[in-house]
Order: C-alpha cells, then structure tokens, then sequence
C-alpha cells in the first residue's frame, strides 16, 4: 500500500529540511505567541467584565481553557504524527511527536491544578470528581504511560513505534473514556455544578478567551519546534549536516 | 483455522502444565478482596455497598498481573520469532492467545466471583450481574492488556510498565461493568450494562488483535 | 534465487556493515564468518526479515522479502539461537507445532527425525528435562522434515559432538544437491567436496 503524497510532504522527511523550515519559523511563532498572550492577559484579567455569578474567580479561565484545549489537540497532534511515522516511516514525523508529549502532559497538568484553584471558590473544594476534571486526569495518565514508554526502550526507533501504537489506541479510546466518564458522572452527581454549564458569555469576556487559545497555539507551535530541532540534532549527530551546524554555532 | 486452534490448544496444554500460573492469579484475586474488610470495616451494610467495585478493581488487577506473562516465554524461548519468521498470521495468534488466556483469567474469576459476592454481603439479586458483567468485560480488559503486554515483552523492565499504560484504558470497562452490579443491587435492569460491555467487547476484538500484531512485531526486530 | 543489494546495518550508533551485495544460488551454500559482535546474527536476522534496523534491497526470487513477507516465510527454514522449543512441551508435541506454524516441514515422520538426532526414547518426556544440547537437537530435527527451498541457520553446529556435525554436514549436502540454498554462520572450519561454498568475511569488509 503506497499513497503518493505531494512533494513538500516528502521533503518533511528530510531531517536538515525540517530543521531548517521550523528554524525559519520558530521567531515568527516565539513573537505571535509573545504578543497574543501579554495582549490577551491583560484584556481578560484587566479589562474584561467581572462575572455576575463568580466575581473575579472565574477569569482563571484565561490560562485554563487553553491548557484544556491545547492538552487534547497535541494528543490528537502526536496521534496523527505518530500515525504518519508508522504508515510512511517518518523518522522526523516520531520525533515531532516524542516532542510534543511532554508538552501535552504540561498543559494537562496545567488544566488539572488551574481547574482545581478554580473549584475551591466554586464549588468548595478543591477537588470534585466532575466529568471534566476526571477525563483530564486520565488523559495525564495516557501522556505519562507513553512518555514512559518511550524512555523504556533503548533503541529510539522501537521505542517512537512503541508510542505510536499506545497513542493510537489510546486516541481511539479517549472518546470511550470520555463518554463513560460523563455518564458515571451524571450517575453519582446529578446535581454538581459543572464549570461549562454557565450562561452564554458575552463577547467581551470570550473574546480574550480567543486570543487566549491563539496565543497558546502560537507557544505550542513554538516549544514544540523548539524541542523537535534539538532532538533532531541529538538524534542525527553523526550526519554531516548536524556538524557543520554545530560548528558554525561554534 | 488449523493454526486457530493450535494455538488454543497449546497454550491450553501450556496453562495446565504450569499450574501455579493459573491459580496465582485467582489467589491474589481472593486475597486482595479479603483486605477490604479487614481494612475498611466488617460490617455488612458497609461491604454491601462497597462491594461490586471492590470485586471489579480486583478483578482488574488479577487480570493485569496475570497478563505480564503472556508473551514472555515465547518471547524468551523464541517462539515468537519462529512465528514472525512462518507465514501464519500475527493477528490470528493474538486472537488464540488471548482466548486461552482469558479462559484461564477472566473466565475463571467469573465463575469464582459468586463466592467473593457471598462473602462481602452482595445483595443476591446481583450476582446474576455481576457474573454476566465480568464474562463480557473480562475478555475487553485482556484484550487490551494484551497490546501492553506485547509492547513491554522486549524490555527488561516491564511489569510496573504495563499497569501504567493499560489501567487508563481499563476505566470505561470498569465503569460499566461496576455500574452493571450496582444496577443489579438496586434492581434496576442491566442489559444496558451488558450491551455495552458486549459493544467493547466486539470493539476491542476488531482492534485490538492487529496492535497486538504490531506491538509484536516491533517488540522482536527491536 | 536470493539476492541483497546495498545492505547497511547500524546498530547503536555503530556500523555493522555497509554496502554489503552477495547472491545465493539454487545449490550453493552462503557461509558468513568473523568475529563474535561482527554482526552475524544481525545480518541474518536482517535476511529472515526478524530485525528492521537496516537499508538497502533484500530479494527471493524477484519478490522483495519485506513487501512479499508471507509468501517468503513460507519457503524458508530458521534456525536461530534460540531454540524455540517450549520446555514445558515434549519433543514429538514441539514438533507438531513447528509443523503447524511451518506448513513445509512435511517430509517424512517426526518419530524418523527425533531419531535421527539421537533423540529417541524422549519423545514423550518435557524438554525442561533435557539438556540444552538435547533442545537444540530439538529445533535442529527440523531439518531433516524440511522441503523449504532456503535454509538459514545461525551457528548450527553448537552443541552437537562430532558425529552429530558430520551428520548435520551430510544434511546440508544433500540439501543443496536437491536444489536448495543455505546460508550460515558458524566457527566451524567446514568443507565439503562437490558443493560451492561461497564466503563472507565481516572482518574484512569493516577493515576495508
């Protein structure tokens, strides 16, 4: 089974290409990712309307639905990269996604303790079995099994295969998980007060929200570059393009 | 199909001549449930409540314990590789081994669990459900484990490896077949329980044989 | 009838072998020799399609081995470091599973095979109560059910004494004067009169 795909898809393949074009990109995503998140800080917790149910509180949703989002895309993101590994034996492809791990379990972590500060005006405590924070948790226990995974094998190239399978099963299961979470959650708490189930938000409080998550992108976009060109140059050190970069740093 | 069966009947012949292998399992089942009392409270009300997830998570964990083995005298002995290197299908063995494992796991904590129920004052209304739960989640729980056991039979250290990777995909299995019992308890129907556990069932079936496959393959060209 | 073109193996971070390109014909033996950690395992593991680590073209009878996988496990025979024998089974019901897993280990009767390697009599007790020389003789009764057109062996005269070498000798013989091929690796210093015997060194390819 061969998919022809177009050229630049191909050229992806290409460590020294791949180092180069994210090299090129790197400070255009560093400079969006710095504007929108100072711009979008300062709009949601300076100037956006006070909630009329939660005071101040619930501007934590700035840094929290952000690192939420971003904490599934880059699953579904190392899913897809690992899956094109796979299928096209893409080195630079598994690299992008062992990079991205880390990144994804930050975010989650993120979300878990920003939605845990958040629970302790709201609902009390700081910890309530809710639909939503429970998936989150055990998307972080996906993230640490397949970091995991990875440091295990000694052989890089087994252990980028390795994760690419645990990440595709794991991505066909997250939508099992995330039902039958909801549906546990509904079945012991009917009446729990969820963080999503509050009335519409007026465009000045969702609209920093969204340069938010843009600025998030921008940053993920950024780190995730970052930490793929330095397992790059690690994993290709004998080649002599990673040398003669080296030493024209040097 | 002839290879189908060969398998199932070698890693039958395997289980019966390595007993200790078998019964251990349902040992560390029965022991893990005779905690519970001695660590949270005797008293019946108490276990009552407390005792389909109780039974589930030990049912879980016996059968992860018992999957860490699966593949790895085959990997160790070469079996394996004589397979990779003959022209029948990785799949289809798979799908064998994970039937003669589960006939000797979860097949055989099914048929154990209405003692356990006995003895943490299980309403016996719901032991019907809970038997039912456990013969339509337990091959689920194996045929999942089974792609982490494939994926960690290479390394040295696999055995806490696996419980990381597969107790986060245990979690709808274990929602389910638990909410099956407890259902059972307050003596509303299950079926829904069960078609979903059946729905996993067949789910994980359909996939779970080729990651396996997979997870194989890599874990001996490693 | 088998073919490798271009063959690299890299290894952590060491080069086992590059560029390597050799035939085996129908009736030829391929020998591989050097050093213990030259990589003659991995080389032959490569051949049998039971490592990935490498690049370059490997061919049976025109068909790419990797894209033909199946199709070419069916025409050959493995016998590797391990022995693949299960400890717990007995040497007749080993047997019968390698005969299922390999559809072409169809000559002749197992009883015939476990008594050409002396291993009569142990039929029916388990293999954990064998020596490892016993087991090896296990997976090496193998060779006389065979009628697959490719043989690779690793080392396949370890643990055997003289007589059981010259016989597994004689085996060879007879298998590649029927037509076959047969690639090997061993220490041993073997010649045999009327069979070509072509030699790899992977010393000496890594010197050059």
């Amino acid at each position: 089974m061969k998919i022809n795909m177009p050229r630049w898809f191909y050229q992806l393949a290409s460590p020294k290409w791949s180092y180069d074009i994210m090299g090129m990109l790197l400070p255009w995503f560093a400079i969006a990712a710095g504007l929108l998140l100072t711009g979008g800080i300062v709009w949601g917790l300076a100037f956006a309307p006070t909630d009329a149910n939660q005071g101040n509180s619930y501007r934590i949703i700035y840094i929290h639905v952000p690192a939420a989002i971003l904490a599934q895309s880059c699953f579904m993101l190392m899913a897809l990269a690992g899956g094109i590994g796979m299928v096209w034996k893409m080195k630079v492809a598994h690299i992008v996604a062992k990079s991205a791990a880390p990144i994804g379990a930050s975010m989650t972590v993120i979300a878990l303790a920003t939605g845990a500060i958040w629970g302790k005006p709201t609902w009390g405590a700081w910890w309530v079995w809710d639909a939503r924070l429970t998936s989150m948790l055990i998307l972080l226990f996906l993230y640490l099994g397949i970091m995991a995974l990875y440091s295990a094998f000694e052989n890089k190239a087994s252990g980028d295969q390795a994760a690419a399978i645990l990440t595709l099963v794991g991505l066909v299961n997250i939508p099992i998980i995330k039902y039958s979470v909801e549906w546990w959650n509904t079945l012991h708490q009917p009446a729990s007060f969820t963080l999503t189930k509050k009335p519409a938000m007026p465009p000045e409080m969702w609209m920093p929200l969204l340069v938010m998550v843009l600025g998030y992108y921008c940053f993920f976009g950024f780190l995730l570059m970052a930490r793929t060109r330095l397992e790059l140059l690690e994993r290709e050190n004998k080649s002599s393009w990673v040398i003669a970069v080296i030493n024209e740093k040097i | 199909m002839n290879f189908f069966t060969a398998i199932v009947r070698r890693d039958l012949v395997l289980a019966l001549r390595n007993r200790n292998e078998v019964v251990n399992p349902l040992a560390f089942f029965m022991i893990v449930i005779a905690l519970f009392p001695l660590a949270v409270s005797p008293e019946t009300a108490v276990l009552s409540k407390i005792a389909p997830g109780i039974i589930w998570v030990a049912a879980l964990l016996a059968t992860l314990l018992s999957l860490d083995g699966l593949f790895k005298s085959d990997f160790d002995d070469g079996s394996l590789e004589q397979i990779l290197v003959s022209p029948q299908s990785l799949a289809l063995l798979a799908i064998g081994k994970v039937l003669s494992h589960w006939l000797m796991s979860g097949f055989l904590l099914a048929l154990l669990s209405p003692l356990l129920a006995i003895m943490l004052f299980l309403p016996s209304q719901a032991v019907g459900a809970l038997v039912g739960s456990l013969l339509l989640g337990t091959p689920t729980l194996s045929l999942i484990g089974a792609i982490g056991a494939a994926l960690t039979v290479g390394l040295r250290k696999g055995g806490v490896l696996i419980s990381l990777l597969v107790l986060p995909l245990y979690i709808p299995v274990l929602i389910f077949g638990a909410g099956a019992v407890q259902a059972g308890v307050m003596g509303m129907p299950i079926a829904g329980y069960l078609a979903l556990l059946g729905a996993m069932m067949v789910f994980s079936l359909m996939f779970a044989p080729f990651a396996i496959a997979a997870a194989l393959k890599l874990s001996i060209r490693n | 009838m088998f073919t490798v073109k271009n063959l690299s193996c890299e290894r952590d971070d060491r080069v086992l072998f590059s560029q390597l390109h050799f035939t085996v014909q129908a009736g030829e033996i391929l020998q591989i020799e050097g050093q213990n950690g030259s990589g003659k395992t991995s080389l032959l593991r490569i051949l049998c399609g039971l490592s990935s680590s490498f690049e370059g073209n490997i061919s049976w009878r025109g068909q790419d081995t990797q894209a033909h996988h199946a199709a070419y496990c069916q025409q050959l025979l493995y016998v590797g470091h391990h022995a693949g024998v299960k400890a717990a089974l007995t040497a007749e019901e080993n047997l019968r599973w390698m005969q299922t897993l390999q559809p072409l280990l169809n000559k002749g009767s197992l009883t015939d095979a476990l008594r050409q390697v002396g291993l009569m009599g142990y039929e029916d007790v388990p293999c954990y109560t064998l020596s490892a020389g016993q087991q090896r003789r296990v997976s090496l009764a193998r060779l006389y059910l065979s009628s697959h057109p490719l043989w690779i062996l690793d080392e396949p005269f370890t643990a055997l004494d003289k007589k059981g070498v010259v016989e597994k000798e004689q085996l060879i013989v007879r298998h590649v004067r029927n037509g076959g091929g047969c690639i090997l690796t061993t220490h041993h210093d073997f010649d045999l009169p009327d069979v070509t015997i072509r030699r790899l060194n992977l010393d000496q390819l890594s010197a050059a």
